[in-house]
């Protein structure tokens, strides 16, 4: 397996092998129906190298990651498990500090940590420490966001600036030395998208948290459960200068590199305004701006406008770097 | 009388679109024959009956005389029952579409003699029509909506013929007979000029005081619209530039007649055909030191890309303003040439003057193609308008239809249909919207044209390149070809080669079959196999692409990271030139990126090596365009004649022969003498070391048949001395000459390997 990068083996991976088993949908959260209410139900394991890194670590990361695959359903999160498994070995005063970092992400999300469990494992049957979070959450009442949703026209929103946690991880792993100009964006989004949903009701038709495969990915998956083109223009994506130069060098595409802070939208153009507003007026999408639209296609074709006019294809990423240049 | 026979003939080849109809005629009624003569499908018939000696006399002079634009490829005669051909006279007859098999569509043509004779006769009714045309000249691909080739089913359907046109279709012995786009003034396509809406000689006269002004205008040409301004005025060639976003790569220059052509180069008398004749391409020649032309025209390049006027527009616009043009391809960076009325007035109209237009539809973008000759050896660099989509031969048939869709940059694709591959037109680099739809349109016009559904698609190894994704999403069988294995194949089967070749793959770069990128290999290939015998040194791209943007990066790759082979190594510190070029932090962390291999690919690349020491001389620490290293590199040693090679030494790794480029940068790094002496050296020492690599490859096999393919041979001295050398050293040497060496080239290779593999079955 080389899947580790998310993007188009990923998806192979899933579609090829896991998904014909499971029959699970396009989506990163589920409705599950529960009696009169709708719950929602995600999951997700972290693995991530160094588990400290700037702007958070692995226990925090596992609270915002939950919430936010819980918030692109358009749920608020009602209650969160949390899974250890611990290689032998892992130092104590780590645990504590990656339990203590959970707690406080909980905290200020508002969620609480329920339940449980802890397993530790041989060392050599894991590296230091996975953590698996599984969120409980409720559907906003006017909720009716679906990565199918996307309708030709939709207005593209981005919530703020990209590629800055996918940058500092890597520049902090390899100790590149430019670790101090980029920290991670990880932050939870649903209150976020509370604001959008009370402004923007089923109008918001898609949600999507550019994690692993970066915005062109989250981009490529929209476009293909909608089964619609997305035009976007390359210039009105907020890239801070510091990732910029960082990607240039490390020769990473920052529409490739993941994200734990930003969400992009898919809305109605009559509401678009509206939800920019209301995004606007919280400080996790201070900077939210309207980066495209969708069209009629071809299906499943992401485009960047460039800033000398072309329109470039933008790829699902292939998970690993290798040129294509002859 | 001698004895009646009656017979049909099947003529394929390039006889559509050429005049071959009213030839026919002509040579029929000369030898006092019946009969008649009609396209069908993709190939001409004939019946004739007449007495024998006249049937034999015609099937003689049938090859040998027919009109110069077309090929006549397999003549198949078969006798009829005599009274099958009515007697009386000899008819032309239209299409019939039922008739399968290889059709062709004949390229487009560059204006006659003929039609220019008629185009500078104030008597003429074409006099300065900028649409005259007839059987041996005009537009063809690039109207054409379906075959077989009438007027009906082209872009000119929509001009109906004047009586006075009508009349020259309709009569056999006119040079106009069935010359689909024929038109004049009456009847035919009308210039106009935007923004303003003159038509005719008032818009054509807007363009030329534009012009003259200085300024740039866009012309809707042949294939494509195109950017035109003063070669010689410096401000309006840098205006094009920054507007283009294009800010060294060389322009071609059309220039009014051969005449003007020898003032900016010196021109072989095979250089001056390849520049008078019908395909009329951008030739690449040695410039003339000294010549009016703007700095900055051809970039760093010594060569300079020359053409003349090959339809009436640019007869007229060159004869109007009797100066050198700058003639470029009407798009920005990255996109393909714009064919469309309404992307042309909001893509150029933003920065060109105005823009000469006219109401001809462009159905098949065609950019300029560009050729340089070698000696005696053409070599097609792009195979575009006047070249494609004629077919080119393929050694081993293709059992079932084979669709090849090519790499990712300088992009085509090739249908292969029994003995016969058509290679598309070039579109670019699909990464571009505009360029990837040209691709799934020419490939959707292809199977139709030729009424097949291939069943075999061959494709690229890289997962990253769309074609190998459009392939991919394909029913069918997928034949998976190595890059590399495409560049020799593509040598060989044009050559008509199918046993095994020594196969020199010099490029950028291509994924090889172990997972690493490939481009400086020696492969013992057949068209259904290969063995890698040798390679260059592996060196790690710090920041993959981004480092072949910045051949600095890609030199401090090879003095952090390159592989051991037991050589002495470069010491970095030596570098002294290249530190001018790098920033001290960028140099950290490229180091870093090279030591723990993150985002570091390895590359047994020549075109990365040529980068190196482009890069390691301060020829070129970014690179603006692909190539633009090597360009730069071959310019600095074009002041000087031969040079001893630097040293350099082969080391064996894993059973492969491996090129230790260690010495040589270290000599260049260390040679104390002008920057274009070493790069000349550099030059001598690659071709050495390909000889070392052959010699070995040649005693370990037997082979002695060289084919070189892969990008770097787009490198006129390194070529040159290779296709002096290996002769000498007892090699037969194969190079492309109308399929491009480049990538333009890949798809023609990988239809050959996918053909001969289901051969083999
Ligand atoms: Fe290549
Ligand atoms: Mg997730
Ligand atoms: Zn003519
Ligand atoms: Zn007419």
């Amino acid at each position: 397996l080389g899947h580790g990068a998310g993007g188009q083996l990923m998806a192979e991976l899933l579609n090829d092998v896991i998904t014909p088993h499971l029959a699970a949908p396009v989506e990163d959260a589920a409705v599950v129906p529960f009696g009169a209410a709708r719950a929602v139900l995600s999951t997700d394991g972290f693995v991530v190298t160094p588990r400290f890194f700037p702007g958070g670590d692995i226990g925090s990361l596992a609270v915002h990651g939950t919430v936010n695959d819980l918030a692109m359903r358009g749920a608020a999160p009602v209650a969160l498990c949390l899974a250890y498994v611990i290689e032998e070995g892992l130092p104590t005063a780590e645990l504590r500090a990656v339990t203590a970092s959970v707690a406080a992400a909980a905290r200020a999300v508002g969620v609480p940590v329920v339940t449980g469990d802890t397993k530790v494992v041989n060392r050599g049957c894991a590296d230091g420490l996975f953590v698996t979070t599984t969120g409980l959450g409720r559907l906003h009442p006017a909720a009716r966001v679906s990565a199918t949703r996307g309708r030709r026209g939709d207005v593209v929103l981005l919530s703020g600036p990209i590629g800055a946690h996918g940058t500092a991880i890597l520049t902090a792993r390899e100790g590149l030395g430019l670790a101090s100009d980029v920290a991670s964006d990880s932050r939870p989004l649903h209150r976020l998208v509370a604001a959008m949903l009370d402004a923007g009701g089923e109008d918001v038709h898609a949600l999507r948290d550019p994690t692993r495969g970066g915005l062109a990915a989250a981009l490529n998956e929209l476009a293909a459960a909608g089964r619609i083109g997305i035009e976007c223009d390359e210039p009105a994506v907020p890239v801070p200068a510091a990732v910029a130069s960082a990607c240039d060098l490390l020769g990473l595409d920052p529409f490739e590199v993941a994200n734990e802070g930003c969400l992009v939208a898919l809305v109605h153009p009559r509401a678009a305004q509206r939800v920019l507003a209301a995004m606007r007026a919280r400080p996790e999408g201070a900077d939210a701006t309207v980066i495209g639209e969708a069209t009629a296609g071809p299906p499943g074709r992401v485009t960047a406008r460039t800033l000398v006019g072309s329109h470039r294809i933008v790829d699902l990423p292939l998970g690993e770097q290798l040129p294509r240049i002859c | 009388m001698a004895a009646d026979r009656s017979v049909e003939i099947e003529v394929r080849g390039t006889v559509q679109g050429v005049g071959f109809r009213p030839f026919v005629h002509r040579l029929a009624t000369a030898h006092g024959l019946a009969g008649d003569v009609r396209n069908a499908g993709g190939t001409v018939v004939i019946r004739l009956r007449g007495d024998g000696a006249g049937v034999a006399s015609f099937l003689r002079r049938l090859a040998a005389e027919a009109p110069s634009a077309a090929r006549v490829g397999d003549v198949r005669a078969r006798d009829l029952p005599v009274g099958a051909v009515p007697v009386g006279g000899f008819r032309i007859g239209g299409s019939t579409t039922s008739a399968v098999g290889v059709r062709e569509v004949p390229p487009d043509l560059a204006t006659c003699p003929d039609c220019r004779a008629e185009l500078a006769d104030p008597t003429d009714r074409r006099y300065r029509y900028p649409f005259v045309n007839c059987t041996a000249c005009g537009p063809r691909a690039t109207i054409i909506d379906d075959l077989p080739y009438d007027r009906v089913r082209t872009a000119m359907s929509t001009f109906p013929l004047c009586a006075a046109c009508a009349a020259e279709y309709a009569a056999p012995a006119d040079r106009r007979f069935h010359a689909e786009p024929v038109a004049c003034p009456d009847c035919g396509p009308r210039l106009c000029w935007w923004p303003g809406g003159v038509e005719g000689a008032e818009a054509f006269a807007a363009a030329v005081a534009a012009l003259e002004a200085g300024s740039v205008v866009a012309v809707k040409g042949i294939g494509g619209y195109q950017l035109l301004c003063d070669a010689a005025d410096a401000h309006a060639v840098a205006h094009l530039r920054a507007a283009k976003h294009r800010p060294r790569k060389p322009f071609a220059v059309m220039v009014p007649d051969l005449a003007a052509a020898r003032r900016l180069a010196a021109l072989s008398p095979a250089q001056e055909r390849v520049l008078s004749g019908p395909a009329a391409p951008i030739v690449l020649a040695v410039r003339r030191p000294g010549t009016p032309l703007a700095a900055g025209v051809c970039g760093g390049s010594a060569e300079i890309g020359l053409f003349l006027p090959y339809s009436p527009l640019h007869h007229l616009l060159l004869a109007a303003l009797d100066r050198p043009l700058v003639v470029t391809s009407g798009n920005v960076s990255g996109a393909p040439i714009v064919v469309d009325d309404a992307v042309a007035r909001a893509a150029l109209g933003t920065f060109a003057a105005g823009i000469l237009g006219h109401d001809r539809p462009i159905r098949s973008r065609y950019d300029d193609s560009v050729v340089r000759l070698l000696g005696d050896r053409t070599t097609v660099l792009r195979r575009a308008r006047g070249l494609a989509p004629a077919p080119v031969p393929l050694p081993v048939p293709a059992r079932e239809p084979v669709l090849a869709v090519g790499a990712q940059l300088k992009h085509t694709v090739t249908l292969a249909v029994g003995t016969r591959a058509v290679p598309g037109p070039h579109t670019g680099d699909l990464s571009d919207a505009a360029a990837y739809q040209a691709f799934t349109d020419t490939v959707e016009r292809l199977c139709r044209w030729h009424a097949v559904t291939p069943h075999v698609v061959a494709h690229d190894l890289h997962p990253g390149y769309l074609s190998t994704r459009f392939a991919r999403s394909h029913e069918g069988r997928r034949i998976a070809v190595q890059h590399h294995h495409a560049h020799v194949a593509a040598v060989a089967a044009e050559h008509g080669i199918t046993g095994p070749v020594l196969g020199v793959a010099y490029d950028g770069l291509g994924l090889g079959d172990d997972g690493t990128l490939w481009g400086g290999e020696i492969l013992l290939a057949t068209l259904t196999g290969y063995r890698r015998l040798a390679r260059f040194a592996r060196a790690p791209l710090p920041g993959g692409e981004s480092a072949v943007r910045h051949p600095a990066r890609t030199a401090l790759g090879h003095l952090y990271g390159a592989e051991e082979l037991g050589g002495a190594r470069p010491d970095p510190r030596d570098a002294a030139v290249l530190w001018h070029t790098v920033d001290p932090r960028t140099a950290a962390t490229v180091r870093e990126l090279v030591a723990r291999r993150v985002n570091a690919p390895l590359a047994s690349s020549a075109g990365r090596l040529f980068d190196t020491v482009s890069a390691l001389l301060g020829l070129c620490a970014t690179a603006t365009y692909e190539g633009e290293a090597a360009v730069l590199l071959e310019t600095a040693a074009a002041p000087y004649g031969p040079v001893p090679a630097l040293p350099w030494r082969l080391a064996n790794r894993d059973g492969l022969l491996v090129y230790d480029p260690a010495p040589t940068l270290r000599a260049v790094l260390a040679h104390g003498g002008a920057a274009g002496e070493v790069a000349a050296a550099f030059h001598t020492t690659v071709a050495e070391v390909t000889e070392a690599l052959l010699t070995e490859a040649a005693r370990a096999t037997g082979v002695r048949t060289v084919c070189l393919g892969g990008g770097v041979f787009a490198n006129r001295r390194l070529t040159t001395d290779l296709l002096d050398r290996l002769p000498r050293a007892g090699f037969t040497v194969h190079i492309g000459a109308s399929v491009p060496s480049n990538d333009g080239g890949i798809s023609y290779g990988q239809a050959a390997v996918a053909a001969a593999l289901s051969a083999k079955e």
